[in-house]
């Protein structure tokens, strides 16, 4: 997927994958994705609901090798 | 105003106490609706962090200032800022050190009584996901029964006691909580038992719990004597100590009973926990004190954390132990509640047969106990 953005949130530890994340989206235009990777489990789940709050929409999301990939859309 | 670090202990210390205390749960609502604090004179407010990160002016206004208020996440850090913006907006909160993390992990020790020749039995209470775990010492030896994952506990108990730890023993194959009943023996050179029966499939070596085989701890004096009372599994075995105490593992607890479900087989086992229940257990000695693996609520604590009752006291008040035939099996069969996080990795685990890393570990065990059916 193509993002426009990149959010490397590795290594990071609850809260800040998601205050990192917020930020970012704050400077992005409506409709446009942020791809976030992170390694801190709860992140899942907390991403998206997040979301789901923000009016956001997590489009899609996997796993590989342990690290956590989320895309983002801007809503 | 400051931002202080409440521990596990203390928190544990207001559960037994029935103290208030106001607890902001910083996890998202899903996490919370499974799992949280129980205690009986807490009050709660669940807003996730997330919501909270442009300010936290519209909570202010919810949370006592006549009460302790706690701030609580999954592992402490969104706790931490949270507990922050709130003392910048001027008020003064606790954060809980280690999370819910640490509350699943936290055992608090209790001693239950001496035994007839000298030695004591302990009840370690797993207050935040409801496991209880014994330590019967007598001389200087000690067996730990159904130990949890967080072996170190019991070590440390041990060391600080002058006591070595010569078995090991689960009561059955668990299937809500990692056993730390194999790496526990391993670690203390003791012997790690477990009931042949659900042991089948167990990829490491064991000692049989059997009836008729009993366990010495301590110069012969205090006999531990295993009694067959299948039915949460096939295995399930009971121990019968000193004459005095009735471990009772996942198949008789105080306020409920144990659940046939979790290998598959309730319509199979149903006859078993029948059988243990109505005609085993009502042949042993009304005065055994019963200790269970597990409490479901924390009413059930008692002055000291403790969990237990006479098996008299729980023929007269246990639902479950007072049931027709039919009604019995329609409760343990039928609309029972879910079933523990993970439960099929955990037996497996249990088995030997994965090997999950710590946190893997730590994040299968989420959650409450769920072992137990009440009517």
């Amino acid at each position: 997927m193509k993002a426009d953005k990149f959010l490397d949130a590795k290594g990071l530890a609850c809260p800040m994958p998601i205050v990192k994340t917020k930020k970012a989206m704050d400077q992005m235009e409506n409709g446009q994705i942020l791809e976030i990777h992170a390694t801190d489990k709860g992140a899942k789940n907390d991403l998206s609901a997040w979301a789901k709050s923000g009016g956001h929409e997590l489009v899609d999301h996997n796993e590989e090798n342990g690290v956590l990939k989320f895309y983002l859309k801007k809503g | 105003m400051t931002v202080k670090s409440m521990t596990v202990k203390e928190v544990t210390k207001k559960v037994i106490n029935k103290d208030p205390l106001f607890i902001l749960d910083v996890r998202n609502h899903d996490a919370y609706g499974d799992w949280k604090i129980e205690g009986e004179n807490f009050e709660y407010l669940n807003v996730p962090y997330f919501d909270l990160l442009d300010g936290v002016e519209d909570i202010v206004d919810k949370l006592p200032l006549n009460k302790q208020v706690l701030v609580v996440c999954a592992k402490e850090g969104s706790s931490v800022m949270v507990a922050e913006m709130l003392s910048d907006a001027g008020l003064s909160v606790f954060y809980l050190e280690g999370g819910m993390k640490a509350w699943s992990e936290y055992l608090e020790p209790v001693k239950i009584g001496d035994l007839k020749d000298g030695g004591s039995l302990y009840q370690f209470v797993r207050i935040g996901k409801g496991c209880l775990s014994y330590m019967i010492e007598s001389q200087g030896e000690a067996l730990i029964v159904d130990a949890a994952r967080m072996t170190e506990h019991y070590k440390t108990f041990a060391d600080e006691n002058n006591i070595l730890i010569k078995h090991v023993a689960d009561t059955h194959l668990h299937a809500d909580h990692i056993s730390g009943g194999k790496k526990l023996a391993e670690k203390v050179g003791g012997t790690y038992y477990i009931p042949p029966k659900d042991a089948e499939e167990v990829v490491f070596d064991f000692e049989g719990l059997q009836e008729g085989k009993e366990i010495h701890v301590g110069d012969t004096k205090v006999i531990v004597q295993p009694l067959y009372t299948p039915g949460h599994t096939i295995g399930s075995t009971s121990l019968l100590i000193d004459d005095k105490y009735l471990l009772t593992g996942d198949i008789l607890f105080v306020e409920s009973i144990g659940r046939p479900d979790l290998a598959g087989k309730a319509d199979d086992w149903v006859t078993d926990l029948r059988e243990s229940l109505y005609d085993k257990y009502t042949k042993l000695d009304g005065g055994l004190t019963v200790l269970p693996a597990h409490f479901s609520k924390v009413s059930e604590l008692g002055e000291n954390g403790e969990v237990m009752a006479s098996l008299k006291e729980l023929y007269e008040r246990n639902q479950g132990l007072s049931l027709e035939t039919d009604e019995f099996r329609s409760l343990v069969t039928d609309n029972l509640p879910p079933q523990p996080n993970s439960y099929q990795e955990i037996r497996q685990t249990n088995m030997g047969k994965l090997n999950p890393e710590e946190e893997e570990q730590r994040e299968m065990e989420i959650g409450p106990n769920r072992c137990a059916v009440q009517k």
